[in-house]
């Protein structure tokens, strides 16, 4: 008998991973936490968007609670987003750093210009080097960072006034004090 | 008019294939010449309808007919004709075109070049490759039409993705996939011996001149796929452990299993289970392949249109071709005769033993590629498995792969002193440890323990070599007996695997240098201002706008001098594709034997200063060169006088064999 077994261990092992194929197609792997939540921000030097002789870093981070949104003006998402984080800017209940991905200044500079601009200081990182090391899957996203520069949330989507009451500020309260 | 026409032809194409699929396979069963006589012309039928079909998706990118999504999609008027043929495969629908193409390629090359077979085993051969072309033309015609129609009709198309227009990627799915789909008359030839129940040499031996050749396109599939990615990406990395990659390298690694099985099965008649087995288990990763690339279960690099009513359809498939060829093996197995006897140590043993770390390694690049699907299904969190450990893995298994393949060519058949074939290896073994210790020293370079390993490692495999050329040419005098023993039978098998292990001694000093050694630099610089690099002088000059075809270009000039000797004019470019106004980077290359140059543009900074990334990239050509290496010594292999000879040898013989329904013993 087990002389016939051993030749179904291929099968058996087939059955396993179609049952874990079948189940990987109701999963989605979009919806990803970040590795990178409750771990320091990830050390970067990048120029600042607005002047490219002028550089931000992690150290910028330091000593306050802030928002990392990382966007860009080929995502249609981040449009529909950018009225919600002005709204936020206005309040100045948080101060918001922006993390232009994959993108192009001119077009980015032209955009802040036109939709009105809530960052505090945006990052360029044209070739989303920068996007790989803090585990950006795609724009926009949206990072909580507390005072010692450890990122507390990672928000995956456009950011809605809901989302923020919600999730968002709750946190960001919870952190500053 | 056109897309119409494609449409019906792929329609015909599918009934063909389903004539192709069951009659052939009924008639060989229940001994119906007039059935089993079906296979060919239906599979030449099936062929030549898929061609036209192929043909009018291509005319329909080169007439710019917009009202073709597929075409509205991936094409433009101002992409240059070379690149409105490529975009054909350039997304989901047009490749899966180019895939059943190929298939039914095979399966007439099969019927044409395979007349020697008894037409009951060519009959069943053709009609399991019917059964998967069944799949793949109701996958096209179900879920992803190439033909499907636009109204309004656009002006203008969406083109095709700028990291697409490149030779390099023009042919690469191609290739790739003459390698995918050439498992498939592996797994076929498998397939119709487990059902004749006659697992023999003769099958072996035919068999394995196609999965030599399909294994040599895979071959040259993913070394073209690594030097785009090289040359296109901007970043100077050849190879990433994304998913798409690893769905390309499981069945090489099975394959590569495979054809070393394969011999021990036609020489000696061992191995008869393990290697049917692994002829599933190639054609099986190649499918899983496409299914990981097409359903959306995994994240990748590479961003294809994924769906998971695709991913269905490919699993339902999936578990019918794999399903069912592993149920067939099961019942069948039990029943087959183990094969030659052989000894503790003998070349069976060393193969065996590179089968099983091929094996392993292949199972490790499964695990690490469905790591995130397994642990999200299992409500484990998520996690990403990258570079450092695939690396760590090959670091572990490689040294112990080439041992073995020091050893295999010097050792055997049957039976092996140790102590004799230690005597033989004792020079091979006192030179490369001599050479890995001198090149882990800093003498030249700084030192490294890695590039000691590597250069160790390559020795010995060049110096086996030379042993094993030097015994096989002891009775044989100097250039003239080489060019005899060069058109003996059975020396392309054997010039094959000389040149293809060279080919991986050649890979491994260049995946190790360039690893170790690679300087990079990421610096600003203003026109006319220079920097150092690895004793290189690069001086920037400035960046001039330029239009192209279908794109605008900022492209730079950089002068690379050797002490005040000019040795190259770089031109890296920067380029924003009209349509899709992705940016993307044209990196300027010094191409050298012993290293690369690379520069690539980042961003304008203002006053004509520029960004720029730049790397000295040691011995990365090897790493090429050693692929087309391993490729060619397929080619050599797959070129043997001996499957030829058998071609006419075996004529009169499958006559007289008529149609009892068993595969003829050829023995050996």
């Amino acid at each position: 008998m087990t002389r016939y077994l051993r030749y179904l261990v291929p099968l058996a092992i087939f059955a396993l991973l179609v049952a874990l194929l079948f189940r990987g197609l109701s999963l989605d792997p979009k919806i990803v936490p970040s590795p990178l939540v409750g771990k320091p921000i990830p050390t970067f030097t990048l120029t600042r968007l607005d002047n490219p002789a002028v550089t931000i870093s992690d150290a910028d981070f330091k000593g306050k609670v802030s928002l990392l949104n990382v966007w860009a003006t080929w995502c249609v998402s981040c449009r529909r987003e950018h009225e919600t984080l002005v709204q936020l800017a206005k309040t100045g209940q948080v101060e918001i750093y922006g993390l232009n991905y994959k993108d192009n200044r001119e077009d980015a500079n032209r955009w802040l210009a036109q939709l009105g601009n809530p960052y505090v200081a945006n990052a360029f990182d044209s070739d989303g080097r920068v996007g790989i090391d803090w585990g950006v899957y795609g724009a926009p996203e949206t990072f909580i960072i507390d005072r010692e520069g450890i990122i507390r949330h990672k928000h995956i989507g456009p950011l809605t006034i809901e989302i923020l009451n919600e999730e968002i500020l709750p946190l960001v309260a919870k952190l500053k004090s | 008019m056109i897309p119409e026409l494609g449409h019906l032809a792929l329609i015909l194409a599918l009934s063909l294939a389903l004539v192709l699929a069951i009659f052939p396979m009924i008639g060989s069963l229940n001994n119906t010449p007039g059935w089993i006589a079906l296979a060919r012309p239906a599979a030449w039928g099936q062929f030549f309808f898929i061609a036209i079909a192929f043909g009018c998706l291509v005319s329909s990118f080169l007439n710019d007919d917009f009202s073709v999504v597929y075409v509205a999609q991936n094409g433009n008027t101002l992409l240059p004709p070379v690149y409105k043929v490529s975009a054909v495969w350039g997304a989901h629908e047009g490749s899966l075109l180019l895939w059943v193409f190929i298939l039914s390629g095979w399966t007439v090359a099969v019927s044409l070049l395979a007349r020697h077979l008894p037409a009951v085993v060519l009959a069943r051969v053709l009609s399991v490759m019917g059964l998967v072309s069944i799949g793949f033309l109701s996958f096209l015609l179900f879920t992803s039409n190439p033909f499907a129609r636009v109204f309004p009709v656009p002006l203008e198309g969406g083109d095709l993705n700028p990291l697409l227009q490149d030779p390099g990627l023009a042919i690469h799915p191609p290739m790739l996939y003459m390698g995918y789909v050439g498992m498939s008359v592996a797994f076929s030839f498998a397939i119709a011996a487990l059902i004749g129940g006659r697992l023999d040499a003769a099958w072996a031996r035919w068999s394995r001149p196609w999965t030599t050749v399909a294994w040599m396109f895979l071959t040259i599939g993913i070394t073209l796929g690594s030097w785009w990615a090289y040359n296109e990406l901007g970043w100077g990395g050849w190879w990433f452990w994304d998913p798409v990659e690893n769905a390309s390298f499981m069945p090489w690694l099975a394959a590569t299993a495979l054809i070393h099985s394969l011999a021990v099965t036609e020489k000696r008649g061992a191995f008869k289970r393990w290697t049917v087995l692994l002829a599933l288990l190639a054609f099986s990763l190649s499918l899983l392949g496409t299914f990981l690339v097409r359903s959306g279960v995994l994240t990748s690099v590479h961003a294809f249109a994924s769906d998971p009513a695709r991913g269905l359809f490919i699993l339902i498939f999936l578990c019918i071709v794999i399903g069912g060829s592993l149920s067939l093996y099961a019942a069948r197995a039990p029943s087959v005769t183990s094969g030659g006897r052989f000894d503790g140590f003998s070349r069976e043993t060393l193969l065996l033993g590179n089968n099983l770390l091929l094996v392993i390694v292949t199972a490790f690049v499964l695990l690490g590629t469905l790591a995130p699907l397994i642990y999200d299904a299992l409500d484990w969190g998520k996690i990403s498995v990258g570079f450092p450990w695939f690396n760590r893995m090959f670091v572990i298994f490689t040294p112990f792969l080439v041992v073995l393949m020091g050893m295999g060519p010097l050792t055997r058949w049957k039976h092996q002193d140790p102590a004799d074939l230690a005597r033989q290896l004792r020079v091979a073994l006192l030179i490369s440890l001599g050479g890995g210790i001198l090149a882990a020293l800093p003498l030249l370079h700084e030192g490294s323990v890695w590039a000691g390993l590597a250069v160790m490692l390559s020795l010995w495999i060049v110096c086996s070599l030379l042993l094993s050329l030097r015994q096989r040419l002891r009775y044989r005098k100097g250039l003239a007996g080489l060019w005899q023993d060069l058109g003996a039978k059975g020396s392309g098998s054997y010039y094959g695997m000389v040149v293809a292990h060279f080919g991986v001694a050649v890979f491994i000093i260049g995946v190790t240098f360039v690893m170790q050694y690679n300087v990079e630099k990421d610096i600003r610089l203003s026109p006319g201002e220079s920097t150092e690099l690895a004793g290189y002088t690069l001086r920037f000059d400035g960046v001039q706008a330029r239009q192209g075809p279908n794109y605008r270009a900022d492209r730079g000039t950089v002068h690379i001098l050797k002490g005040e000797r000019e040795i190259a004019l770089l031109q890296p470019e920067k380029r924003v594709y009209t349509v899709q106004t992705k940016p993307m980077t044209e990196s300027g290359i010094d191409v050298g034997f012993t290293r690369d140059i690379y520069v690539s543009l980042g961003e304008g900074l203002g006053n004509g200063d520029w960004s720029m990334r730049l790397y000295y990239k040691p011995f990365i050509r090897w790493i090429w060169f050693g692929g087309l290496l391993i490729a060619i010594g397929g080619l050599l292999a797959a070129s043997d006088r001996r499957y030829r000879i058998a071609v006419r040898d075996r004529v009169p013989a499958s006559a007289a064999l008529g149609n009892d329904g068993l595969i003829a013993n050829g023995g050996s």
